[in-house]
């Protein structure tokens, strides 16, 4: 359980990162920035890459901070409001404190409370998480259910993906060999949104074995615009579209959300894996998507 | 009752007989402000160096110019090995040699510890795979290199000609072929007593059941490590490293390697968890030695968790067909088994014998009148298996547990009274069993096992418990209680010796064969040593685990390091004791029945002066004293303690446990462990002792399982994937030891503690969660996963 041998790199700046990763990409150069994924599989020998550019010595990569929402081509639609932006370098550990006044702060901390253990959390990173793009990560279904904004650069220029281009399968994403993931940016939901999680594993902080995210605005008392995320289950997060249509426009009660989630039980196509069968990630998903809904509206 | 039930982190407090205790002949109670340190809860001699990150584990030992080894294992679980190909290794930078099993033509198979079987040893397994792979992880080659990096590096390039073999992975299925002619199944054991079928045919209801332990073991926080160096200025070859075993090890090391055990030595470091599995003979501790001897440098080898997974003895794994012959009253006229035992891919040092002790201890505490058993022991392609915590106990107790569960449903009878009508009464003991089990003829030598059952039930308020349980599930939980009973084992002989020694400053030195596998066995030996010969019990310095010190030892398995050190340590003690009276005597010119031994000073009995320094006796003693007279010189004593059998301590186990119907997931919400330990040395060290076995046993309940693909490809080789218990994931353990029956069969009446936590929990949970889901009987397997739970449930609902 010892890596192969590799050539590391320290850049001082995001440039001077780019510049080498740009260099080193043929011979499977990567961004080290918590290690707390990347370090293991390498233990293992399950990757072997020829060169590691480490992140954390670059000032301004922790940025944790709101910003009016920026247009972009991806998402020209993008409502005017306000998103928070999660740099390359902000930790797990940042979000044990609601990190945004309102929902969605009280959403990350709870799903951050989910992320392996605190000495990982204090490491390992949110883009780190996206960009590693396990199936059973927290962060990865928070991205793709709540349609956040991708920030890739490279020396060729910056391009944002929405979420849902972002994930292409187990541990596979839209980042180019020379492109790194600088900052997330999540659209920030309306005060009276109500947001819910939850997780099942084996033990605590152990990989999900199913997780569901929620979230809905309640207008006149009915749900309005419902989102249903699940993750853990298929090759990458996902939205389970018969879920949101039959909880659109219902006042919130336990057979609404039942129903819900006996739609995405049914709707999710659980990845093959020995000692896990299918009915059973099934029923995970149909505790967890109805737990998550009776906890957003509780 | 209640006052003797420790909550996690109190003090324990022991349930003491109010009569006298046990007397230990020679001594009398101390009769000043320090108190006899024998049954207190004294705090831990071993722990300083420990919490200040002093310790020296097997990674923290290097020697100059030291190698490093590193394994090449077989990737598939069956094959022809048809050749091995190091030439790209050997080219490599820091590569000093690589070992294939040509370079090993001499050295013998690693044998059994308990002398030659000419049924087991064609399946001992050798240091190096010789012309068949039998499982993923099988060592075939050994790459020496000046760099653990290179060393793996090297390891990786070393290429294997291998033709796939059909792979066995059930040890029920049709046998297969170990090598020509060698049938997968060496022995098969049989025990009994009584008319079987007399009781079958007379039975007023018989019941049956198939069930099942799933392959777990211990997972020490420490992996195995061994450093061999040969030193040719004293011509010593020396294995740092040991664990467990060591006297025994350096014996058949001495034979394999061909060398005197005088000129062969072991020493233990700190052992980072020993758990039955570390501190056995492994390929690798052989290899080592003999590159440290071959290459002429010292030889490094740590295990990495990766091959710790795959390579390290695993256990339990076992199916048993059992069916009983009941009374109409609910006596239990016969128990009749057949049982089938996963040995994995070869024999190692254990030989039989956790399958042997399976069937020896299956009947537990139960009167049982007949009983039959036939243990089918196999090799199967997976890792081999061995010995781990409370072997054959854990298993056996699920098996008889769940039958009697089964059997009191069936009946129509409570639970605990179908119990109560079987376990053997007190006016029984000594009970012979009728049979015997790992050369021990098997008396139960002393228990009330009623009275501890009752105990229990008392201390856990029983009847309240229900109603609160029936009160919870009425309202909708699935939450339930399960109740298992069981006797233990430990002890196990014939014989060990310490030899004891005071020096001129008073400080004693106790020499053990004894091994720490982080029990507490510096400090029961001290306790043991202080309180029988009448000194501070800090001041007892107690040396195990060198072979170099003392020429014979047990080490520490079985259960049985206080019971034979103890004793032997006892009886050593007041000899020396009896050396410094006579000397004193002498010295301060009185008799010697007026004199005492009382923190370290001679004293006069009921005199307050200053008396004698126990340091001035054996200054007195020393072979160039003039005082000393005719007298043996030195201080110093070997005491010995024998026994004629094992002796049996016993328990009770209760679990509440809480399932998620949702999910599967269940959860023990509460663990309560009665014991009868017979005396205890110090009561906190057996609790600590049972509180750990019962993390482990939930593990082994409901998470940890080494399990295997239909092509024998191991399913968890890192600790995402082997599941063990988290301290989320245990409750706070309940404790109440009890000192009812003090064994008869040594001289402190003490019973063995380590075994005590895990024996019973599978048996527990299981019945817990039978009660929790209202489905009598449906927990057949081990561990019960959430997959496995839901399955139930579904079966239920459907």
């Amino acid at each position: 359980m010892r890596s192969v041998a590799f050539q590391y790199h320290a850049p001082r700046s995001l440039d001077e990162a780019l510049a080498i990763l740009a260099e080193v990409a043929p011979e499977d150069g990567r961004i080290i920035a918590g290690g707390q994924s990347l370090v293991p599989t390498m233990a293992f020998r399950f990757v072997r890459p020829g060169h590691l550019v480490d992140i954390n010595r670059i000032a301004g990569l922790d940025r944790l901070s709101e910003q009016p929402v920026v247009a972009s081509v991806p998402a020209p639609d993008a409502a005017p409001g306000t998103e928070l932006v999660i740099g390359a370098l902000v930790r797990h550990a940042a979000f044990h404190r609601p990190v945004v006044a309102g929902p969605l702060g009280r959403l990350l901390t709870e799903v951050a409370g989910h992320i392996a253990h605190y000495p990982i959390r204090m490491r390992g990173t949110f883009c780190g998480s996206l960009a590693h793009a396990d199936p059973a990560s927290e962060w990865c279904l928070v991205a793709s259910t709540l349609d956040a904004r991708l920030v890739l650069r490279s020396v060729r220029g910056e391009r944002i993906v929405r979420a849902d281009d972002f994930f292409t399968g187990v541990m596979s994403t839209a980042i180019e060999p020379d492109e790194m993931l600088v900052e997330a940016r999540i659209t920030l939901p309306s005060a009276g949104a109500r947001m819910g999680f939850d997780e099942f594993s084996r033990r605590r902080g152990d990989f999900a074995l199913a997780m569901a995210l929620v979230s809905f605005d309640l207008v006149d008392g009915r749900i309005h615009s419902p989102r249903v995320g699940v993750s853990g289950v298929e090759d990458r997060p996902c939205r389970i579209a018969q879920a949101e249509a039959l909880l659109e426009g219902c006042v919130p009660a336990i057979d609404v959300f039942q129903a819900a989630a006996r739609a995405a039980a049914a709707a999710v196509d659980p990845l093959e894996q020995p000692q896990l069968p299918a009915i059973y990630r099934r029923e995970l998903v149909e505790s967890s998507v109805r737990r998550a809904l009776e906890r957003a509206w509780v | 009752m209640s006052a003797a039930i420790a909550a996690a982190g109190e003090t324990p407090v022991v349930d003491r007989p109010t009569e006298a205790p046990v007397a230990v002949p020679g001594t009398t109670a101390p009769h000043n402000d320090r108190p006899d340190p024998f049954g207190q809860s004294v705090t831990r001699l071993e722990d300083l160096p420990l919490v200040r990150g002093q310790g020296r584990f097997a990674a923290d030992l290097s020697f100059p110019h030291q190698l490093h080894m590193r394994m090449v294992r077989s990737p598939v679980a069956h094959a022809r090995l048809l050749g091995v190909d190091a030439s790209e290794a050997l080219a490599m930078r820091g590569v000093v040699a690589v070992w294939t099993a040509q370079d090993v033509v001499g050295i013998p198979c690693i044998p059994l510890r308990e002398g030659p079987s000419v049924e087991l040893d064609p399946y001992l397994q050798p240091i190096l795979a010789r012309d068949r792979v039998r499982y993923v992880g099988d060592p075939v080659a050994a790459v020496f290199a000046t760099d653990p990096f290179i060393a793996e590096d090297a390891a990786e390039r070393v290429s294997l000609d291998l033709e796939s073999l059909p792979v066995l992975t059930d040890a029920t299925a049709a046998l297969g072929e170990f090598a020509p002619g060698l049938p997968t199944q060496p022995t098969t054991i049989r025990k009994g007593y009584g008319d079987i079928e007399a009781a079958f045919a007379k039975a007023a209801c018989t019941v049956e059941l198939e069930l099942a332990t799933g392959r777990h073991s211990g997972v020490p926080l420490e992996t195995r490590g061994a450093i061999g160096r040969y030193d040719a200025a004293r011509d010593v070859l020396e294995l740092h490293g040991a664990a467990k075993v060591p006297h025994r090890n350096r014996d058949a090391l001495a034979r394999m390697l061909g060398r005197s055990p005088h000129a062969i030595h072991l020493f233990e470091l700190h052992v980072g968890g020993g758990f039955g599995v570390r501190g056995e003979i492994y390929p690798e501790d052989v290899l080592v030695l003999l590159a440290a001897m071959r290459l002429e440098r010292p030889v490094k080898w740590i295990e990495d968790r990766y091959e710790a997974l795959m390579t390290t003895n695993q256990s339990r794994e076992q199916v048993h067909r059992v069916r009983a012959a009941v009374a109409a009253d609910g006596f239990v006229l016969a128990m009749d088994d057949e049982f089938f035992h996963d040995q994995g891919a070869y024999v190692r040092t254990h030989g039989d014998r956790v399958a042997d002790m399976t069937a020896g201890i299956l009947p537990g505490g139960y009167v049982l009148p007949a009983y039959r058993v036939t243990g089918h022991y196999r090799l199967t392609n997976k890792t081999p298996a061995a010995t781990y915590r409370a072997p054959g106990r854990f298993e056996s107790s699920f098996v008889r547990e769940r039958l009697f569960d089964a059997i009191a449903q069936r009946m129509g009878i409570d639970p605990i009274e179908l119990r109560r009508r079987n376990l053997i009464r007190p006016e029984q003991m000594p009970f012979p069993r009728g049979i015997e089990t790992i050369e021990d003829n098997i008396v139960f030598d002393s228990g009330d096992y009623p009275l501890l059952l009752q105990k229990t039930l008392d201390a856990l308020d029983w009847p309240r418990l229900q109603a609160d349980l029936q009160a919870r599930r009425a309202q909708g939980e699935a939450v339930g209680v399960g109740l298992a009973c069981f006797v233990e084992k430990s002890g196990l002989g014939p014989a060990d010796g310490v030899r004891i020694t005071v020096d001129f400053t008073g400080a004693v030195e106790v020499v053990t064969g004894g091994a720490s596998v982080g029990q507490g066995f510096e400090t029961v030996v001290a306790q043991i040593c202080a309180s029988t010969l009448g000194v501070d019990y800090r001041r007892v310095r107690v040396v195990h685990g060198r072979t170099d010190r003392i020429q014979y030892g047990v080490g520490a398995h079985a259960g049985r390091a206080t019971v034979m050190t103890g004793s032997a340590t006892h009886n050593a003690a007041l000899r020396v004791r009896a050396k410094a009276l006579d000397m004193a005597a002498s010295m301060l010119g009185c008799a010697i029945e007026g004199l005492d031994i009382v923190d370290g000073r001679v004293i006069r009995r009921g005199d307050s002066g200053p008396g004698l320094a126990l340091g001035d006796v054996a200054s007195a003693l020393a072979p160039t004293a003039r005082a000393r007279g005719e007298r043996e010189p030195g201080l110093t004593a070997e005491g010995w303690y024998e026994t004629p059998s094992m002796t049996y301590p016993y328990g009770v186990h209760v679990a509440v446990v809480r399932v998620d119907r949702d999910t599967g997931a269940a959860r023990v919400e509460r663990f309560f462990v009665g014991y009868d330990v017979g005396r205890a040395v110090n009561p906190m060290l057996v609790e600590g002792q049972i509180v750990g076995g019962v993390a482990q046993g939930i593990g082994g309940a409901l998470l940890e399982e080494f399990a295997y693909d239909e092509n024998g490809e191991p399913l968890a080789v890192t600790l995402a994937d082997y599941l063990l218990p988290t301290l989320d994931d245990i409750p706070p353990v309940e404790v109440m030891i009890t000192e009812d029956a003090p064994s008869p069969l040594n001289p402190l009446g003490i019973k063995g503690a380590g075994e005590a936590g895990i024996n019973g929990v599978g048996a527990a949970i299981a019945a817990a969660i039978d009660d929790a889901i209202g489905q009598p009987g449906a927990v057949t397997r081990l561990p019960v996963t959430p997959v496995r739970l839901k399955a139930l449930l579904r079966q239920r609902a459907g």
